[in-house]
């Protein structure tokens, strides 16, 4: 009998292989090398997290929101000092209780380019912290784009490379083909970041918005190994309380 | 003086004070102790009282989730934020909440392969069979509500294609469908009613048939892995020779089930709380939005089953049909299944394959409905809703001509 679960359970197993194998085929078609690219962050590493605040303070905020977290959550989590926090992180017009707006009305966001730039509370859990890293690599010059430069990842942003002067300008090669495949990039213009300097700013920067996207996910992987291990123990003396309930059992 | 039973006798205090007025000991006696249940239980049959633990654990989480949530089409989404991040403990109270959704089903989902496996919808048990399939069915409308409420995209696409089937109904659906939404489109008032349906009138529901179910099996007493009645063999006291007290053999027994599930249930929660996408799925991060429509609109991972083989036909109208179908032919199990053994342990090959067969249509199902409809997948899907639905319209010719095994007198009970 217990072979018939056996079996089944096994043909199930395979037939799922079988179309995710199919299904990892067709992921790997257009599109090419950089979609596998993982920003390979850490949420644990608190230090990582502060450089990102202050990337993102610098960089991002300025049009972009993470209006579901406030600073002095920021200033808690990532063990910033509230001097600190007032001093290098808070924009001007804002308090410590309050949640990170940006100066950039929605209204001109849209007159200026078009869209008004998203909020970036969740897009790590929308979107994945994979494709953030990707998207922050992958801007390229494209004349034909009104701000000059595209994106692989997300292609016809209305997004101008606002990285460009860290990590300055680079090309696209494609093969032929339809769509183009992408081949590599060149830097044709450097920024003042090196390629190693610079990816360790988008990953300080993908890290922290993935902080951002769930502020508690640190805590919760610490807190979750007591709890595995706590249930670890309560289930091996109730398997022992059954044992000893059971010996009559016959 | 108390009144005392021989078991109980009076001890004055308030026990005795408290049984005079209300039948305490009684009932543990009579439903716990006294319910004597086949000793050859095996792992398949800590599925049921696990969905019962699942089912106490989203009532808790959610009476704690409907403090902070607000069921307004303006509020609902971040509200759900703020309780992700500004309620104490708000995260670990939605994460067991959303990851209990999954659990329930899969407990739900293993719970009814175990009897479909050991017959257990048979004879005497059919209305036990068709209480738990009502639960099923009281569920899936649970589940769906709910998962509109945190108002995310997928909530929102999701409703309008669910709601949108119950237009294909002739003459009336486009009327059903306005009612059902109290608007034009799905709208802070669908969102309203949602939730007073999710939070009081089906988990009301839910926990009368769960009492039916519970009741019904008291009656009949339960099926065992050999899918014999241990009522047929009694000793002097009138009790099943191969029984043993629920309580504390199957109680204490259960504690281990418990302590392993909530290894599992625990992992999910504190490791991978959206699983991959599965329970908690990415574009549900983005606010509900009538202007952008996700990729492609999937329901969870326990609906897609029957989603595959709505999008299997080619006409809407008839795939709804289809999918409804699908369910119902569950409740006419017991008149299918002619078999003269009930567990799959002494039915013939033709059962066991049929029964290997349909596991498969339903992962299989399952998989290709979280996938974009592509030709292949519309073919496989085809493939499989045939396999499905040949489990339950072949059972009739297939379990009367096999050849079975006699099914024993006894329970096979090894340690």
């Amino acid at each position: 009998m217990s072979n018939v679960i056996r079996h089944s359970v096994f043909t199930a197993a395979l037939a799922v292989t079988l179309l995710f194998g199919v299904r990892a085929d067709a992921a790997s078609g257009p599109g090419g090398a950089w979609t596998k690219w993982t920003a390979g962050n850490d949420v644990s590493n608190v230090a990582s997290l502060q450089r990102g605040a202050a990337n993102y303070m610098g960089y991002c905020a300025g049009c972009h929101s993470i209006k579901y977290m406030r600073y002095s959550r920021l200033g808690q989590d990532l063990k910033i000092p509230d001097e600190q926090l007032e001093q290098l992180l808070i924009l001007p017009g804002s308090k410590k209780a309050d949640y990170i707006t940006t100066p950039l009305s929605a209204e001109d966001g849209e007159n200026w380019f078009g869209k008004a730039p998203p909020d970036l509370s969740l897009i790590t859990r929308a979107k994945g912290s994979d494709y953030v890293y990707q998207f922050l690599k992958t801007f390229y010059i494209d004349p034909q784009s009104a701000n000059g430069t595209n994106n692989l990842a997300l292609p016809g942003t209305a997004m101008p490379h606002v990285l460009s002067p860290l990590q300055g300008l680079q090309e696209a090669s494609f093969a032929a083909g339809d769509p183009p495949m992408w081949e590599s990039f060149a830097l044709v213009e450097p920024g003042q970041l090196t390629a190693e300097q610079y990816d360790v700013f988008v990953r300080d920067t993908v890290n922290f918005l993935e902080y951002v996207g769930e502020p508690i996910k640190a805590k919760r992987q610490a807190l979750g190994v007591w709890v595995i291990l706590f249930l670890l123990v309560f289930t091996a003396f109730a398997y022992l309380l059954k044992r000893e309930y059971w010996k009559d059992v016959k | 003086m108390a009144v005392s039973s021989d078991k109980h006798p009076a001890k004055g205090g308030f026990r005795a004070w408290l049984n005079k007025r209300l039948p305490v000991d009684e009932f543990i006696d009579s439903q716990l102790i006294g319910y004597f249940a086949p000793k050859n239980f095996n792992i398949w049959y800590f599925f049921g009282s696990l969905a019962l633990l699942v089912f106490v654990i989203q009532i808790l989480s959610g009476i704690f989730l409907t403090m902070h949530y607000k069921p307004s089409e303006l509020m609902a989404f971040d509200s759900v934020e703020y309780i992700m991040r500004e309620v104490e403990w708000g995260w670990l109270i939605r994460y067991m909440h959303s990851t209990g959704a999954s659990f329930f089903f899969i407990m739900v989902y293993l719970h009814m392969f175990r009897a479909m496996m050991y017959g257990s919808y048979r004879e005497p048990r059919e209305l036990l069979w068709i209480l738990g399939m009502l639960l099923y069915l009281a569920l899936m409308a649970e589940a769906f509500m709910g998962y509109v409420l945190p108002w995310g995209n997928m909530s929102y696409w999701g409703a309008q294609v669910i709601v949108n089937l119950f237009g294909t109904i002739p003459v009336i659906g486009p009327a059903i469908v306005e009612w059902i939404r109290g608007d034009y489109g799905i709208a802070d008032s669908t969102l309203n009613r949602f939730f007073a349906l999710h939070v009081i009138a089906l988990p009301f529901a839910i926990a009368f048939l769960i009492l039916m179910h519970l009741v019904a099996l008291r009656q009949t007493g339960s099926n065992n892995p050999d899918g014999i009645e241990i009522k047929a063999k009694l000793n002097q006291d009138g009790k099943p020779i191969d029984g043993i007290p629920f309580h504390p053999y199957y109680t204490i027994k259960d504690l281990v089930g418990v302590g392993v599930f909530l290894i599992f249930f625990c992992g999910v929660i504190f490791f991978v709380p959206t699983f991959g996408g599965l329970f908690l799925e990415k574009p549900n991060f983005e606010a509900a939005n009538e202007l952008s429509t996700p990729e492609h609109i999937a329901p969870v991972w326990y609906f897609t089953a029957f989603y595959a083989m709505l999008r299997a036909v080619p006409d809407q109208q008839l795939g709804a049909l289809l999918m409804l179908l699908a369910i119902v032919v569950l409740f006419f199990l017991p008149w299918l299944d002619r078999s003269p053994v009930k567990s799959i342990r002494y039915k013939g090959i033709l059962s066991k394959i049929a029964l290997t067969l349909f596991v498969i249509s339903f992962v299989v199902l399952s998989y290709l409905g979280l996938m974009p409809a592509s030709d292949l997948y519309v073919i496989l899907a085809r493939i499989f809703t045939a396999i499905y639905f040949a489990y339950f319209i072949l059972m009739p010719w297939y379990t009367s001509i096999e050849k079975t095994k006699p099914a024993p007198e006894r329970v096979t009970y090894h340690e």
